[in-house]
């Protein structure tokens, strides 16, 4: 009969040769993966390392927000093709947000109507498959006819195969970008700053607009009118910003889809807000708005945040269905890289190392921003 | 004296108060009631026009449809067959028929308490995707043999969902196991392959599995791409579903274990005949919603190059009689997807509820 101490040190043996074996096992494994990678690229006569990165690239693709030529480099090109991929993601995390808040919100209303027609939104865009969706809504806006029976939307915007023409201050797209990062800056600051919720959100938005316009009036080309409209002129559009309906498709139909699973969220969240504080509030003579925005919302997002920062998460992935419609996202780039420069196990790390610096950095976000929204105990 | 009727009201007699005191009790409710329901009212009417009233139907009317306000279903009484069996051999679609509805009828039994236990579940699963394989290879059924690289459409979609759902599964049980241990280095192992998936899009992994991975393999070793995907996709689902039943883990209590130990019980004992039970219990409503995210996920084959539901639906407008139609293509591709995830999706609800109720 063993005695209790040689059992616990059999345990102890057993358990450090399952880990041994484990660690050998993984080791072997990588060793061979490496071996028979080095023996393959060698047969395909290829070079590894990162030397590719300085060449130029020679082909050309759907978007990007700063210049581009075909001559760029391969990491400029890289670059560009994060750089739109956390463009999309960030316009999406921004609209599902508010439209899921909206939906969500229509959906744990008493009124009937109102929740049904929140619902039926929910059931049919939460349904159908994401990339279905963007493949659908790009076949529809690409059988739009040329910029000559472009939908007129009230004389500002048009809408045609050939893409969206919006109206917009008369800046450079380099000014943009760089208001674009001021505003987040400011929406960070104030978040460091422990602003309350609502007034930090009008602050941020009054102060965003407020740069943006004075940025217009001390750069716009001088001459030129403050605002950029864009004008039908012959075969093409004049002014404006245009809008790329791989761009459009991609970014509306992560929004219908990103919105109804954010709206589940949301309602999830309302409904689980004790009736009695809600009662509380209709005791004291609150608005029906004040108990929404100063009881409901603030108790309700505690148990929101830690679901809508998987959801952030999901959205900066979903924009790699982008390559289904041809929007030039990082996984685009990447795989077009691949097919041209055969640079296949260089190239799939960069991408993954990327995703997994962007999908930490919201992790990290959001883990904080729960902490700050905790209650505190007292 | 009279008799005061003291009763409660029926449930029906109060949803219906309230839904008039809800919705019509005030000028503005009314407002808004009536706004939202002829909003709707035109939205239903417009699509039922479309798509019903003023639809052709039959693949010899084609010729009606140009220039026509609605849905020309001709495409789809011409082409379903090569949407829904993308380009399995034209005389071999019987099987193939029968290879999904087996899927199906899986998936339906599945749903029934009777079936759940591990091994009646396994036993299920298994029987069902044996009976698709068998149908749609054919050379063990002595049937003319059909490689997986001529599957396609609505079955390869079920295909791909049924292994992945088989194999992930266990694979995420056995994960979320190794991440409870208390050998750090299976913990480690187990930690890191998890969150790695989880950050990872779901197609740059079936891109790696597909294009990348035969770079570290040995010849013999590489398999067919589509196992290789399969196998990456099921890692992806096990990856998500071991967080589901880490959640499950959670809910069962440490004294349980302890418990178990108590009475000299072995680890796979306590884990088989005490632990697991409540674990897949208490998992169950968000595994229902891993499987119909599973499903849905499935379209994402179609970006590295497989004949699933909408590559197929594609081609099938893909000729120039057909091009004009892509939306009723689109539309009757979507509506088969909506189904499978609408009813599976109201499925878990139900569980929710019941399981909802099953805990007061």
């Amino acid at each position: 009969m063993p005695t209790a101490d040689e059992l616990r040190i059999r345990a102890k043996r057993r358990s450090r040769a399952i880990q041994s074996l484990i660690l050998i096992l993984t080791i072997i494994a990588i060793w061979g993966a490496v071996s028979n990678a080095q023996y393959n690229l060698t047969r395909m006569n290829m070079t590894s390392g990162f030397s590719f990165l300085e060449r130029d690239t020679g082909w050309d693709y759907s978007f990007s927000l700063v210049e581009r030529s075909i001559s760029d480099r391969y990491y400029y090109t890289l670059f560009i093709g994060l750089l739109n991929t956390l463009f999309v993601g960030f316009i999406c995390i921004v609209t599902t947000t508010f439209f899921g808040f909206i939906i969500g919100t229509l959906r744990d209303a008493r009124h009937p109507a109102l929740s049904f027609a929140a619902n039926v939104y929910v059931q049919i865009f939460r349904n159908i498959p994401l990339i279905l969706q963007a493949v659908f809504l790009y076949a529809i806006l690409i059988h739009l006819g040329g910029p000559r029976q472009a939908i007129n939307l009230g004389d500002v915007a048009f809408l045609s195969g050939r893409g969206l023409m919006l109206p917009g201050l008369n800046i450079s797209p380099a000014v943009s970008i760089g208001l674009l990062l001021a505003s987040i800056a400011i929406a960070i600051g104030l978040i460091i700053a422990k602003t309350s919720l609502w007034r930090g959100l009008a602050i941020w938005f009054v102060s965003s607009i407020g740069i943006c316009l004075l940025a217009t009036a001390v750069l716009h080309p001088s001459g030129e009118p403050f605002f950029s409209v864009p004008s039908l002129q012959g075969l093409r559009f004049r002014g404006g910003i245009s809008v790329p309906i791989e761009l459009l498709a991609l970014v509306v139909s992560i929004t219908l889809y990103g919105s109804a699973y954010i709206a589940e969220i949301v309602r999830g969240g309302l409904s689980q807000v004790p009736a009695g504080l809600v009662e509380a509030g209709q005791a004291l003579g609150l608005s029906r708005i004040s108990i929404w925005s100063r009881i409901k919302v603030p108790m309700a997002l505690r148990s929101i945040v830690p679901p809508l920062g998987n959801q952030w998460i999901f959205m900066m992935k979903a924009t790699t269905i982008g390559i289904a419609i041809g929007f030039s996202d990082l996984f685009y780039i990447t795989v077009n890289s691949i097919s041209q420069s055969g640079q296949t196990l260089e190239l799939i790390l960069i991408l993954m190392l990327t995703f997994l610096a962007v999908n930490y950095s919201i992790a990290i976000f959001t883990n904080w921003l729960n902490a700050r929204l905790q209650l505190k105990e007292h | 004296m009279s008799i005061v009727n003291v009763a409660p009201p029926s449930k029906f007699d109060v949803a219906r108060k309230t839904f008039i005191r809800n919705g019509f009790g005030s000028p503005l409710t009314t407002l808004i009631s009536v706004i939202v329901i002829a909003g709707l009212a035109y939205i239903g009417w417009v699509l039922l026009d479309w798509g019903i009233f003023r639809a052709v139907w039959s693949e010899e009317d084609v010729s009606q449809c140009g220039g026509h306000a609605g849905a020309c279903w001709s495409v789809i009484d011409a082409r379903h067959r090569l949407i829904l069996f993308g380009t399995y051999p034209f005389d071999e679609h019987w099987r193939s028929t029968l290879a999904a509805i087996a899927i199906v009828l899986t998936v339906v039994v599945s749903c029934q308490p009777v079936i759940w236990r591990a091994k009646r579940l396994a036993i299920l699963w298994i029987a069902g995707f044996a009976t698709y394989y068998l149908l749609m290879e054919g050379s063990l059924l002595g049937l003319p043999q059909v490689t997986t690289d001529g599957w396609g459409g609505l079955s390869l979609t079920l295909f791909l969902f049924a292994a992945v759902v088989l194999l992930g599964m266990p694979m995420g049980l056995g994960l979320a196991l190794m991440r409870r241990s208390e050998m750090p280095v299976v913990r480690w192992f187990a930690t890191i392959l998890i969150d790695t998936v989880r950050s990872l899009p779901l197609v740059t992994t079936l891109f790696t599995a597909a294009v990348v991975v035969p770079l570290f393999l040995p010849s013999w070793l590489e398999g067919d791409k589509i196992w290789r995907v399969i196998i990456a996709f099921a890692m992806f689902f096990a990856a998500y579903q071991a967080e589901v039943f880490r959640g499950g883990f959670q809910a069962v209590s440490k004294g349980q274990f302890e418990a178990g130990r108590a009475l000299g019980l072995s680890y796979w004992s306590i884990l088989g005949r005490i632990v697991l039970p409540q674990v897949f219990r208490h998992a169950l409503p968000s595994t229902v919603n891993m499987i119909v995210v599973t499903f849905k996920e499935t379209a994402i084959v179609t970006i590295i190059g497989f004949f699933d539901i909408l590559a197929s639906g594609k081609a099938a407008y893909g000729t120039a009689v057909w091009a004009p139609y892509y939306i009723e293509v689109l539309v009757f591709v979507a509506a088969i997807y909506w189904v499978f995830i609408f009813l599976l999706g109201q499925y878990g609800e139900y569980l929710k509820g019941r399981m909802a109720l099953a805990a007061h």
